[in-house]
């Protein structure tokens, strides 16, 4: 998972180019905290996301399932719902779980799902996206009527849809998500491949004789980076919000499973007046994710795309 | 015009049996399909011979071939016959109507808040660039997008239950019965929904305006004297402001999704409980009815808000 801080990487290869491999990602580091403070802030919030969930086990006090744990710390007979506290800083849920335990692992589950359907979704919309515009007029046209009526169903509950029909668990969860995921990404990434099919290197391309595929796959491809990055970027904070809601409506993870969303299933079923704390923990987790996802976008889209510079 | 509203509607019709297509393919997919997943019923639990399952499968039809059951679906469609429910055995149109005018109103009224609140949100952020105002409307639209629709929705009733003893009202009375319940019952629900809308609109009509405001009519509209509001109120929003409604056509079919958890925690009567029970129920049938009827009302919308551009617009018909 730690490869995925992504998030700085390309741009050091890309929009540079010269700088040297260690020192060129210092600089280029340096520059973006300097010059977008905020997307810094996105991108640190995204790291701890990461290290949090790589050390979950380590730094929960707690095995999120441990029924037992809190119990015998306290030498109680029950620790259910107890509200924040010393030995329990989140406090605990229903059945006496640690909920700061929980919260902690429920970054695994949204890393996964986040990182797992963007990753996906981006393979397969960018993909898509190229064939389609390099096989030409007819399939061109047909792909994107397809991609239009695609874009007009309601994404949240087709997604509900899936995984009814297919059951429900982390990899359907992620597949229904990857699904709704594709037309929009599609739509994106064609209309800068559509732009860039005007550029003058093109145009050279073609002088000197290059084919069709080979200006779609090494000169077109690789430019269009960026702004799938950029938009990658946002779709992580979208995956996770559906995966929440999804759980949410108790069709997403099986419910043992310690999904911020889950959590807050039961939370709002039963529990908001006697435990409001179990309600706002994984609320607040995913809040700040979110957040930090659109910070990072907003700052790369800021510096990737120079039409959009200081607007 | 003609040729341009012809051409518009020659993406329609295709795109919109396109659709109709994909929401079919997607149940026919059922694995162990539909039969088998009702006689099994939720739990999967019970003895089912194979014999029953064939009757089953007779009496939905799923033993015809597939362009049969197709064709009788969209012929069924067509004269206003969505099918019958597997969980409730009534026709599916007349448990959808009303909830489906609710749902539909509720999205409408969610849009609009958030557009009434974006659009002035995106003017001074663009009209004040880089200053504070810019900045704390950008940092509202962004806690909006942040905030996931549901934890706020619960957030809200907890609030509005301890300060100010405010419970969703459990009957429901459409806007004509009685205005001002139903705005009552409607108001905080689309004010969850609105504030999540209201980010995304809220930077189109920013990057919006930035484009006009640096076109050169701007500076002869302030070269021969007009106040600022004019310059902004009607020469820069006038233009700007069409990207602004195609979005906000576009984000009904987003909004829907939102709408649907909205209101089950808010106890509005809509398509969101009805729906969630389908798909607890594994009603395909009624779930199979309300994704056509959502996308055929975005495509609807998207084909009027477009006609109506042509006719706005003149530049965009000869494109």
């Amino acid at each position: 998972m730690i490869e995925n801080e992504a998030e700085v990487r390309p741009a050091s290869g890309l929009s540079t180019g010269v700088l040297g491999p260690l020192y060129g990602w210092y600089r280029w580091t340096y520059r973006f905290c300097r010059t977008k403070p905020l997307g810094a802030i996105g991108g640190f919030i995204t790291l701890l996301l990461v290290i949090m969930a790589v050390v979950a086990p380590v730094i929960a006090p707690y095995h999120p399932k441990d029924i037992d744990g809190p119990r015998e710390t306290l030498g109680v007979p029950l620790a259910v719902h107890l509200p924040p506290q010393a030995q329990f800083p989140f406090g605990t849920d229903h059945v006496g779980r640690d909920l700061l335990s929980r919260v902690i692992h429920g970054a695994r589950i949204s890393l996964y799902v986040g990182f797992g359907s963007v990753i996906l979704g981006v393979a397969i919309g960018a993909s898509l996206a190229l064939i389609t515009t390099y096989a030409g007029k007819y399939v061109d046209l047909a792909f994107q009527r397809l991609m239009d009526a695609m874009m007009a169903l309601p994404g949240l509950i087709i997604a509900l849809a899936i995984v009814a029909v297919i059951g429900s668990s982390l990899q359907n969860v992620i597949l229904a998500i990857v699904i709704g995921m594709v037309a929009p990404l599609v739509r994106t990434v064609r209309s800068q491949v559509l732009t860039l099919k005007e550029t003058d290197y093109v145009l050279a391309a073609r002088a000197v004789g290059a084919s069709s595929k080979r200006i779609i796959f090494r000169h077109i491809a690789p430019n269009c980076f960026a702004v799938v990055l950029v938009i990658a970027t946002y779709y992580l904070g979208l995956a996770i919000t559906i995966e929440a809601s999804l759980s949410f409506l108790g069709v997403g993870v099986p419910p043992d499973v310690p999904s911020w969303g889950g959590i807050l299933k039961r939370a709002a079923e039963e529990h908001v007046k006697t435990a409001p704390h179990v309600a706002i923990f994984p609320g607040v987790a995913i809040f700040i994710v979110v957040l930090g996802f659109n910070l990072l976008g907003d700052a790369l889209r800021d510096v990737f795309d120079p039409k959009l510079r200081g607007r | 015009m003609r040729t341009y509203a012809l051409r518009r509607l020659g993406l329609f019709i295709p795109t919109l049996i396109l659709t109709t297509l994909i929401v079919f393919v997607l149940f026919f997919l059922v694995p162990g399909d539909a039969a088998l997943v009702i006689l099994t019923g939720e739990e999967g639990a019970g003895a089912v011979t194979d014999e029953d399952i064939a009757r089953m499968r007779h009496e939905l039809g799923l033993d015809r071939p597939i362009h049969v059951q197709y064709g009788s679906w969209i012929w069924g469609i067509l004269r206003g016959d969505l099918g019958t429910s597997i969980w409730y055995q009534t026709p599916v149109i007349d448990e959808l109507k009303d909830k489906f005018v609710v749902t539909v109103e509720l999205s409408i009224f969610g849009i609009a808040m958030a557009f009434l609140m974006a659009v002035p949100l995106g003017i001074i952020s663009a009209v004040k660039q880089d200053t504070w105002p810019d900045y704390i409307s950008r940092i509202v639209s962004l806690v909006g997008i942040a905030l996931p629709t549901f934890w706020l929705s619960i957030l809200m009733v907890y609030f509005l239950a301890y300060t100010f003893n405010w419970l969703p009202p459990l009957g429901y009375a459409t806007l004509w019965e009685d205005p001002l319940l139903n705005l009552e019952q409607l108001f905080f629900p689309a004010l969850a929904i609105a504030f999540h809308d209201l980010a995304f609109t809220a930077r189109v009509t920013r990057s919006s305006m930035l484009e006009v405001l640096r076109e050169d009519y701007m500076r002869t509209a302030r070269a021969k004297g007009l106040k600022e509001m004019a310059v902004v109120g009607r020469h820069a929003l006038k233009n700007a402001i069409l990207p602004v409604v195609t979005v906000s056509g576009y984000q009904f079919a987003r909004a829907l999704g939102g709408v649907i958890i909205v209101e089950t925690i808010f106890v509005v009567p809509g398509l969101g409980r009805f729906v969630i029970e389908s798909i607890l129920h594994r009603d395909f049938v009624v779930l199979q009815a309300v994704i056509l009827l959502t996308a055929a009302v975005v495509l609807t919308l998207n084909l009027v808000i477009d006609l109506l551009y042509g006719i706005l617009d003149p530049r965009i018909r000869y494109q």
